[in-house]
C-alpha cells in the first residue's frame, strides 16, 4: 500500500524543511524502513534493545547521510512484534519528545499489536489507502480504530487529527473505471486529502536505491509527496496529478 | 487450602467485589411440551432474526404450561435452545419435580414472585406481530418528556467500519456518515443525516413501532424489531434518497418520504 514508502517520503521532506525529525520503523520481524532509507548496513541497535534497555536512544538513531535533521530508528529483525510493549513505546517516544520535532511512526500492516503500538500515542495520522475498494474498507475500520483506541481517546482527550494520503493512484485506470476516483474515496472516507501520490515507477526506483522518492524532484510521486508535506505543515497548495497525462505527438510515436 | 479471608497487616488486595445487578432477559414461555413443535416454532423466529438469539441468555418460563403437562425434556430443551445459539440460564415458575429436573440440567431456579398467571392463548401459535419473544420484565418504552431525551444518543463523527454505536432504551442519531461494516442499534428509532452504508436496526428489544430515518440509503441491512431486508433486496430506486422504514405488520417497507 505504501506506508513505508510514505513513512520515509514524509520525514525527509519535514527535515528537509529544516525540523528535527525521526522515523521509527514499528514493523518487528518484517522491517524494511531501513532499506528504503538506505541505512540498512549501518544498523546496530534496534527498537526493541532501546524498549528492553540493551541500548540507549542515541547509540540505536541512525543519522541520514543526506539529511542532518533526519535519523532513523530501526526495528528489529529478530524479535516478535509483542517486544513492542505499550510502557516501552511510551518511554521512547517521551525521549523523543525532548529532542525532535516531529517523530514518524511506520505503521504495519494489519490492525494487529504492532499497528496499535504505532498509533497509541500518535497526535496526527496519515491513514494510507489505495482507490480501490477493499484497501478503502480497511482504511475505514483503521480510522475507526484510531478515533476510539488510542491514548487521546482513553484520556477523553482531543482525537486524533487524521490525514488521508491516496498511493498508487491511475487517472487512466479510474476513466475506466477500473479504480475509484479522488471524490469516491474522499466521499467514503469523509475525509479531505492530503496527497494524492500518482502511480509511478520513480517510486519502486527509489525503494530499490535506498532513496526516499521525495529526493527524486523530477518524477511526479515525488513532487506529490513534497506537496503533501507542505499541506501538512499548513501550505494551501492544489492537488496535481489527477488528470490524465496528454501524450505529446513525440510520445506516442514512440510508444511510451 | 487457599483461604480468601488472611486477617491482617499483610492482607492481599482485594480480587473482587461482590454486588448485585438486574438485568432483562428474553423468557421463553412454554404453552406445551411437545419438544417438536417447539423446535419447528422456534426455528421460525430464529430465522427471523438470528443475530437476536446470538449467545443471548434465556430464561424458560413453565408458569403458562396447562396443569398436569406431564414431563418435560429438559436435556432435548436445552439442547435446542444452544443449537439456536441461546445459552438457557434458568426456569421460572412449575412444580417441584419440574424443578428438579432443571436441576439436573444444572438450571437456575428463578424466583416467580412476579409472574402473572395469564392463562394460555386460545391459539397454540398466535399471529404475533414480532418476531422476537419480548421480555416480561422489559421496560415500557419510555413516553414522557422526560425519559425520551434522557435515553437518546447522539452521534456527530462519522461511524466506522467495525464500529457499533447501540441507544438503549431510546432513539439514535447520527449527522455524519455511517461506513460499510458499521452498526447501528438502538431500542428505540434510528436517524441517519449522511449516507447510510452500514447497517441499522432498530427497535432492538422487538418494539414494532419503531422506525428508521435517513438521508441517503446505501444501507446493507436494515431491520426493525427483528425483520430485515438485506442490500439485495432493497429497491434501487429508493436507494441514494430520502427514506423511512418501518414494519408494516409482517412487512419491512421502504419508502420514499
Amino acid at each position: 500500500m505504501g506506508k513505508t514508502t510514505t513513512s520515509a517520503a514524509l520525514a525527509m521532506g519535514l527535515a528537509q524543511r529544516g525540523h528535527r525529525t525521526a522515523v521509527i520503523d514499528f514493523d518487528v520481524g518484517l522491517r524494511n524502513l531501513d532499506l528504503i532509507m538506505g541505512c540498512e548496513r549501518r544498523v546496530v541497535y534496534d527498537f526493541v534493545n532501546v524498549i528492553n534497555g540493551e541500548a540507549n536512544i542515541n547509540q540505536a538513531l541512525i543519522r541520514d547521510k543526506r539529511c542532518d535533521t533526519l535519523y532513523v530508528l530501526p526495528a528489529s529483525q529478530t524479535r516478535d512484534k509483542d517486544a513492542l510493549t505499550k510502557d516501552g513505546v511510551g518511554r521512547v517516544l517521551e525521549e523523543l519528545a525532548k529532542t525532535f520535532d516531529y517523530i514518524v511512526c511506520d505503521s504495519p500492516a494489519g490492525i494487529e499489536h504492532g499497528a496499535y503500538m504505532a498509533m497509541y500515542y500518535a497526535d496526527d495520522a496519515v491513514v494510507v489507502t489505495n482507490p480501490e475498494v477493499s484497501s478503502v474498507r480497511d482504511s475505514d475500520r483503521m480510522l475507526g480504530i484510531l478515533s476510539s483506541k488510542s491514548r487521546r481517546a482513553e484520556r477523553n482527550e482531543a482525537p486524533i487529527r487524521e490525514y488521508l494520503l491516496l498511493t498508487r493512484y491511475a487517472p487512466e485506470r479510474v476513466a475506466k473505471g477500473e479504480m475509484l476516483s479522488v471524490n469516491d474515496v474522499r466521499e467514503i472516507l469523509s475525509l479531505d486529502l492530503l496527497g494524492v501520490i500518482p502511480e509511478s515507477k520513480a517510486v519502486l526506483n527509489a525503494s530499490n536505491s535506498g532513496v526516499p522518492v521525495i529526493l527524486d524532484t523530477e518524477s511526479d510521486a515525488g513532487q506529490a509527496y513534497n506537496d503533501a508535506v507542505g499541506r501538512y505543515l499548513g501550505e494551501d497548495l492544489p492537488h496535481r496529478f489527477l488528470e490524465i497525462k496528454k501524450k505529446g505527438f513525440f510520445s506516442r510515436l514512440m510508444g511510451g | 487450602m487457599a483461604s480468601f479471608s488472611h486477617a491482617g497487616a499483610d492482607s492481599p488486595k482485594p480480587a473482587f467485589e461482590l454486588k448485585a445487578a438486574t438485568f432483562t432477559l428474553p423468557v421463553i414461555r412454554l404453552l406445551g411440551v411437545d419438544m417438536d413443535s417447539v423446535a419447528d416454532q422456534l426455528g421460525i423466529k430464529v430465522d427471523q432474526a438470528p443475530d437476536f438469539f446470538r449467545n443471548t441468555p434465556v430464561v424458560i418460563d413453565l408458569s403458562g404450561l396447562p396443569p398436569g403437562a406431564g414431563q418435560i425434556e429438559f436435556p432435548l430443551l436445552v439442547g435446542l435452545m444452544r443449537g439456536f445459539g441461546m445459552i438457557p440460564v434458568g426456569i421460572r415458575g412449575g412444580t417441584e419435580e419440574q424443578h428438579q429436573a432443571a436441576e439436573a440440567m444444572e438450571l437456575a431456579i428463578l424466583g416467580d414472585a412476579f409472574v402473572r398467571r395469564t392463562p394460555p392463548r386460545e391459539t397454540p401459535n398466535p399471529p404475533e406481530p414480532r418476531s422476537t419473544p419480548r421480555p416480561y420484565s422489559a421496560p415500557v418504552p419510555p413516553v414522557g418528556e422526560e425519559s425520551a431525551t434522557a435515553s437518546q444518543r447522539l452521534v456527530t463523527r462519522p461511524v466506522r467500519s467495525g464500529q457499533r454505536v447501540y441507544a438503549p432504551g431510546g432513539d439514535l442519531s447520527v449527522i455524519a456518515p455511517v461506513s460499510h461494516g458499521a452498526e447501528l442499534m438502538a431500542d428505540g428509532n434510528i436517524h441517519v443525516y449522511g449516507p447510510l452504508r452500514g447497517r441499522a436496526m432498530a427497535g432492538m428489544k422487538g418494539d414494532t413501532s419503531a422506525r428508521i430515518f435517513c438521508q441517503d440509503l446505501q444501507a446493507e441491512l436494515l431491520s426493525v424489531a427483528g425483520h430485515y431486508r438485506i442490500s439485495e433486496n432493497i429497491p434501487d430506486e429508493v436507494k441514494g434518497v430520502p427514506v423511512q422504514i418501518f414494519l408494516d405488520g409482517d412487512v419491512l417497507r421502504v419508502e420514499k418520504i
